[in-house]
């Protein structure tokens, strides 16, 4: 299974980034490319979000991509424009959440929540929050910092409730149901917590660090980047991955760096560290080549489907982009 | 790991140090405001005392984590990866990268930085440990200010501030002092901090590939060098400086004509460094290793290690090995004996 057994290559598009793919996404139908260098490129246009800085992170929120910059402010873009929605006067914005309406972002130690409402409130973290994920259910934000992550109620003025783990956590991820919190580690691992009584859950065994989770549509996979293959965990019972062995899916000889689970099947898609892109079906490990590699083009930095799953955007750190039309 | 090294694209970090009121932030301008056509990003931990508008300056928290290795003196700067990974977003921005640290920083965390995280390996390469001393508070900081010793035993350039403020005895002794702590490091006097950019950036004190190019400083001056084989004389007063002995902090050096045995030495080092490791700050090394053609290099920050093989011995050179420790409480007697004893 290490070739890949059939070719979707002629239904890829080139699109034109030009400089470090820093994420991508889908506005409504329209491919949006999140730009290190501040921009967001749109079919034919490209709205300048942040004149002064390069985009740390990004997150859909709807029709809506959010990013946040090192020029310390959060906007959302849509095919109407860039709005600024907050201004954190320089510090960078080192993480975000979105949920219907509601956004969370982080800049060293202060976390915001802003409901769909436009009410922002905040709250200190111990220490600089790296990974914010907000709880399906409630108005609650997972915040990922060293030792642990806080569930934060923005609208309560409780103490957060901390889940604890001695490391420092980067990215945080809540599965679909609500069930499961997992962020990745400083120390080229996962951590996950059953979040009805805290159990502890440790995934390792990553070259490298994870910085990509992307959850199956129906919670029961959690996939990863951080491997020579996309390691897969699997979810489904109340223990989660405990005492189970991951799958492992579109194994190369080549670090995998971008997944995205496809919206409505049972398949992800795979971006690595030579820009080659592949669908691999999680049910028998099938793989479909998306694009082949190109020594020139970097590793792949951003991966994402439209809500129907019809479509897929990539693009690299070297400033490639395509656009995957599937077949009818 | 699939992807070759590619050293020469990596973007040079300068760590600069130096106890409170040292004058750091006088270097740091003088490097910023001098003509120099390069581009700097500054990591600071005090905004608004940089007078340079036209430079990328990054805030930082210095918050130093312990990594789950096991590893008791395995600290990092997590910040600070933090802060390579989104400067890299600006790829193509700015040349190089400094790093200035607060005046009780530790320096070893934002070493460790280095060896450690696997993607700032990738992006950039520590370039040199800069520490700059008040030629006339350092002898008494030296006394009651530990920190003010590690960030001397640790540095790869000393700039040793404010020399007009001092009389020439006083200046010899504070030399001496640093000396007797770190005989390795190259040392610039300055007022005002007005030493050449070239004296303190792009020094490549980390680089494997430097060691050989650093060796004649390596060798020649090395004071407390007491091992009697090696035909060069107890040079200690060949700055005309008074020989110190600080009591905690020493550098140990060994030398053995020929090769060791690579079955002895890489066990022994790796111990040492295991075990002696919260102790050793910085270690170097550049041994023949019996049947091996080339050099083995290393260097070492605390429990780290890094070495590879080096250029091949050269015809007519002389096949030695040569190891450099500089740390806190470091039994000489017994790394020298250690050393000797993997002797092929």
């Amino acid at each position: 299974m290490t070739e890949p057994t059939n070719s979707l290559t002629a239904h890829v598009a080139p699109l034109d980034a030009g400089e470090h793919v820093a994420a991508a996404a889908f506005l409504g139908d329209e491919p949006a490319l999140a730009l290190a260098g501040g921009a967001i490129k749109l079919s034919g246009r490209d709205v300048v979000a942040h004149p002064e800085g390069a985009i740390l992170c990004a997150v859909l929120d709807g029709d809506r991509l959010i990013t946040g910059g090192d020029d310390g402010r959060v906007v959302a873009t849509s095919a109407a424009g860039a709005e600024e929605i907050a201004d954190e006067k320089g510090k960078w914005i080192d993480a975000l959440a979105a949920r219907d309406g509601a956004l969370g972002w982080s800049a060293g130690k202060t976390v915001s929540a802003r409901d769909a409402k436009g009410a922002t409130k905040t709250w200190e973290a111990p220490t600089t929050a790296r990974g914010l994920a907000f709880l399906p259910k409630g108005y609650r934000l997972a915040c990922a910092h060293y030792n642990g992550v806080s569930l934060w109620f923005p609208n309560a003025d409780a103490t957060p409730q901390v889940m604890e783990w001695k490391g420092s956590h980067l990215d945080a991820s809540v599965s679909p149901d609500g069930r499961f919190l997992v962020t990745s580690m400083q120390e080229n691992a996962l951590h996950g917590w059953r979040l009805s009584d805290g159990r502890n859950m440790r995934m390792t065994g990553y070259p490298s660090k994870t910085r990509s989770l992307s959850w199956s549509h129906d919670g029961h996979w959690l996939a990863t980047s951080g491997a020579e293959a996309c390691v897969v965990w699997p979810f489904k019972e109340k223990d989660g991955p405990m005492g189970k062995p991951p799958r492992e899916c579109g194994v190369r000889p080549l670090r995998v760096t971008q997944v995205a689970c496809h919206p409505r099947a049972l398949v992800v898609a795979i971006g690595y560290a030579d820009g080659l892109v592949m669908l691999c079906r999680l049910g028998d490990g099938a793989e479909i080549l998306v694009r082949d590699a190109s020594s020139s083009d970097g590793a792949i930095s951003a991966l994402a489907w439209d809500k129907q799953g019809a479509r897929l955007v990539f693009g690299t750190e070297a400033g490639r982009a395509g656009l995957l039309t599937l077949p009818a | 790991m699939s992807e070759p090294e590619r050293a020469s694209e990596k973007t040079p970090v300068t760590v600069l140090t130096g106890y409170l009121g040292a004058g750091k932030t006088t270097l740091l301008n003088r490097i910023l405001s001098e003509p120099h056509g390069k581009r700097y990003a500054v990591i600071v931990n005090e905004f608004g005392e940089i007078g340079i508008d036209n430079e990328l300056v990054v805030g930082a928290d210095e918050e130093v984590f312990e990594m789950n290795n096991g590893c008791i003196c395995c600290t990092v700067r997590g910040d600070l990866i933090r802060i390579i990974e989104g400067l890299m977003r600006r790829k193509g921005k700015f040349d190089a990268i400094i790093v200035e640290t607060t005046g009780l920083a530790d320096p070893a965390p934002v070493a460790q930085t280095f060896f450690v995280d696997e993607d700032v390996r990738a992006l950039s390469r520590l370039d040199a440990v800069v520490t700059v001393a008040d030629a006339k508070w350092l002898s008494q900081r030296l006394r009651d200010a530990p920190e003010a010793k590690n960030q001397i035993a640790f540095a790869d350039v000393i700039v040793l501030n404010k020399i007009d403020l001092v009389t020439p005895a006083e200046l010899a002794e504070v030399e001496g002092r640093i000396r007797a702590i770190n005989p390795y490091a190259t040392l610039h006097k300055a007022t005002k901090c007005d030493v050449a950019i070239a004296d303190v950036l792009e020094r490549r004190a980390f680089d494997l590939d430097r060691i050989l190019e650093i060796e004649p400083e390596f060798l020649t001056v090395d004071e407390h060098d007491h091992d009697h084989h090696h035909g060069h004389d107890h040079d200690h007063h060949h700055h005309g400086l008074k020989h110190y002995h600080d009591e905690d902090m020493q550098s140990v050096s060994a030398r053995l004509d020929g090769d060791v045995d690579p079955n002895k030495f890489m066990p022994w080092i790796n111990n040492l460094t295991q075990v002696q490791g919260p102790k050793i700050l910085r270690c170097k090394g550049i041994v023949a290793i019996k049947g091996d053609p080339k050099r083995f290099v290393f260097q070492g920050v605390h429990m780290m290690l890094d070495g590879e093989p080096q250029r091949e011995w050269r015809d007519g050179e002389k096949r030695e090995s040569k190891v450099v420790f500089i740390g806190r409480d470091l039994d000489e007697d017994e790394i020298r004996a250690g050393f000797l004893a993997c002797a092929a």
